[in-house]
């Protein structure tokens, strides 16, 4: 009975901090998709997003959800010029290049940020009210963030199948080579993708903020759960992403029901390196 | 053929490694010898990771897990069962090449990204395991009783000791990495670098070849684990499995040129160097991280081949003195 009152309490959480995860990944798994590039400086990006939530919200005293909307913004050219910078030079080396090359850029951001906002952990006080569902507590903050995250995940599902670029995007996905031969501009197609990557990582990090305390240090741990999630999903595959943050955040909601709250990461682990072995295009397949 | 000119590959290497050595011994500082001690422990790490890495092409980012794990393996023995410490190192990388056969089995037969990311997943698996694993000590780790160092003439001498076998290892390092690069075995591992499917129509068993070069890249970061922790004193998961560190030991290889043996040994040294000079620099110690980062950045985009490589592409003189 016990542990079924945790399991009510934990949960509902897990499941909606899924969302978020799913969100995080999904920018991964887009990058990797378009480009067959490891994306190693995804998590710096989804520190700075959480970042941007503290400095709208504690700093300019938006709405933090307002804030959303420049931290995209922000996100998306951040991308682009990381692209441009960092990626499109190596863009058909080696695997070791593109994942040396963002690890990089992961340094140089990581480098900066720790000078110019120490790695004290920040705290964006911020908060809505509780919905009862029964024995269910639904936290405001939570809620929200998954609504946000799903109305992202649409608004990338509609993009990527309904508008021009998107279509541009799953071509040069799909085959680089027949894509520029069509007269698609690959380049700039692979700018935006990246750039879109980088958005969803800022988005869910600027989610995260206004639930958990961070500093610039924490998004390495939401980059390995987005590796975790990835291969879950599928790489290259952003809705099955989505699910994949599902699945993990029911694990984080179940486990500790049962077991230390420590273990949780030996079977998150686990489970990656076993799907990664048996099922390497992940539970609901790869990229086509 | 006269004896230095067959193995003319391996000058450049043995004076380089010496060199180091000898540094702290001639100025006779304590401060110098602890430097030399981090820069052999990062060659000799950089060397084995430049067998799977240069050799064998494969990409590997929890290199530091079999550090980690000999070094735990070995604490365990010295600390509860009283082990000498070099049975405790011979122990350490014998448990972290059989750790490597087992992955390897597993694991090797993935390609390029997947293989990258499984090896963060089994980074990541082994340190929240043993921060579970309470034979080991969990989250608190081992610590060394102070006695274990009366053995060895005090805690002083223990650290003189420490820093005579990093040298032997760092010997051992790069003769291992010489003669896998000039034997039949490392041919094979080349071909498997520049085509694995050419390969193996030519005749290589890619994955026993690969296997072995796995075990081969592993045993030595076991064998280091053990030696630095006992030097430190004690063991605990973060300090055992630090993912970044397997980034940097890509960086080393990198920055000097990968897939050769003089390579991994500029590029410890060098990236030694410059992080203690720019960590005391009063300019660049905030952002030291970012010049690192750029300096990789500007290495991957523009000098891919690494110093060596480059060196080896300008002249077949060079390409003859630098193996």
């Amino acid at each position: 009975m016990q542990q079924i009152n945790l399991l009510l309490l934990s949960l509902p959480d897990g499941i909606l901090l899924g969302f978020v995860y799913g969100l995080a990944a999904m920018g991964l798994t887009l990058i990797w998709g378009v480009m067959n590039v490891i994306n190693l400086s995804h998590g710096p990006i989804i520190a700075l997003g959480m970042f941007g939530t503290f400095f709208i919200f504690s700093r300019l005293g938006l709405n933090p959800y307002v804030g959303l909307i420049p931290v995209a913004i922000i996100g998306l050219l951040l991308g682009i010029l990381i692209y441009i910078m960092a990626v499109h030079r190596i863009i058909n080396a080696p695997h070791l290049s593109s994942l040396l090359a963002t690890f990089a850029v992961n340094m140089i951001i990581i480098g900066l940020s720790t000078a110019a906002l120490t790695t004290s952990p920040y705290n964006v006080d911020f908060s809505l009210s509780s919905i009862q569902l029964g024995k269910i507590t639904l936290l405001g903050t939570r809620l929200a963030a998954a609504l946000v995250a799903i109305l992202f995940a649409g608004g990338l599902y509609l993009f990527l199948y309904k508008t021009r670029p998107g279509k541009f995007i799953r071509a040069v996905a799909n085959n680089r080579a027949a894509a520029e031969l069509m007269g698609i501009p690959s380049t700039k197609i692979l700018a935006l993708s990246f750039g879109l990557g980088t958005m969803l990582a800022s988005v869910s990090g600027a989610l995260i903020a206004t639930f958990f305390p961070f500093n610039i240090l924490s998004g390495g741990s939401y980059e390995l759960k987005s590796f975790v999630i990835g291969v879950l999903g599928g790489l290259g595959n952003p809705i099955g992403a989505l699910f994949g943050g599902l699945i993990l955040g029911v694990l984080e909601g179940i486990i500790p029901a049962f077991l230390e709250a420590s273990w949780v990461p030996v079977i998150e682990f686990g489970l990656f390196v076993v799907i990664i072995l048996v099922r390497p295009t992940g539970l609901f397949g790869a990229k086509k | 053929m006269k004896l230095w000119q067959r193995y003319r590959g391996l000058i450049l290497p043995v004076i380089a490694v010496a060199a180091i050595a000898l540094w702290p011994v001639i100025t006779g500082k304590p401060a110098d010898r602890e430097s030399a001690f981090t820069i052999l422990k990062a060659v000799a790490l950089a060397t084995s990771l430049n067998i799977l890495l240069g050799y064998t092409g494969y990409v590997s980012f929890g290199h530091i897990v079999f550090y980690g794990f000999g070094g735990y393996v070995g604490i365990f023995l010295l600390s509860e069962h009283g082990w000498s410490l070099y049975s405790s190192m011979l122990a350490g990388g014998i448990a972290s090449g059989i750790l490597a056969f087992l992955l390897g089995k597993a694991i090797l037969h993935l390609r390029g990204g997947y293989f990258a990311l499984a090896t963060i997943g089994i980074n990541e698996a082994m340190k929240a395991f043993i921060n579970n694993f309470d034979l080991f000590g969990g989250s608190t780790g081992i610590t060394l009783h102070f006695s274990i160092y009366k053995l060895y003439g005090g805690a002083a001498q223990a650290l003189q000791t420490a820093f005579y076998v990093s040298i032997g290892l760092a010997f051992f390092a790069v003769l291992l990495s010489y003669m896998v690069r000039t034997s039949k075995f490392g041919l094979g591992l080349l071909a498997i670098r520049e085509n694995e499917d050419a390969a193996e129509v030519m005749g290589v068993f890619a994955p026993n070849a690969k296997t072995w070069a796995y075990v081969l890249s592993a045993i030595i970061p076991g064998m280091i684990g053990v030696l630095f922790f006992f030097k430190n004193g004690n063991v605990e998961p973060h300090d055992a499995f630090p993912l970044h560190a397997s980034i940097e030991l890509l960086v080393m290889v990198m920055l000097g040129g990968q897939g050769t043996v003089l390579g991994p040994i500029l590029g410890a040294f060098a990236y030694q160097g410059m992080r203690g000079y720019l960590v005391t620099s009063d300019f660049f110690k905030d952002i030291q991280l970012s010049v690192s980062g750029a300096l990789l950045l500007l290495i991957v985009l523009f000098i891919p081949a690494g110093a060596v490589g480059w060196l080896r592409q300008r002249s077949a003189l060079l390409r003859r003195i630098l193996a």
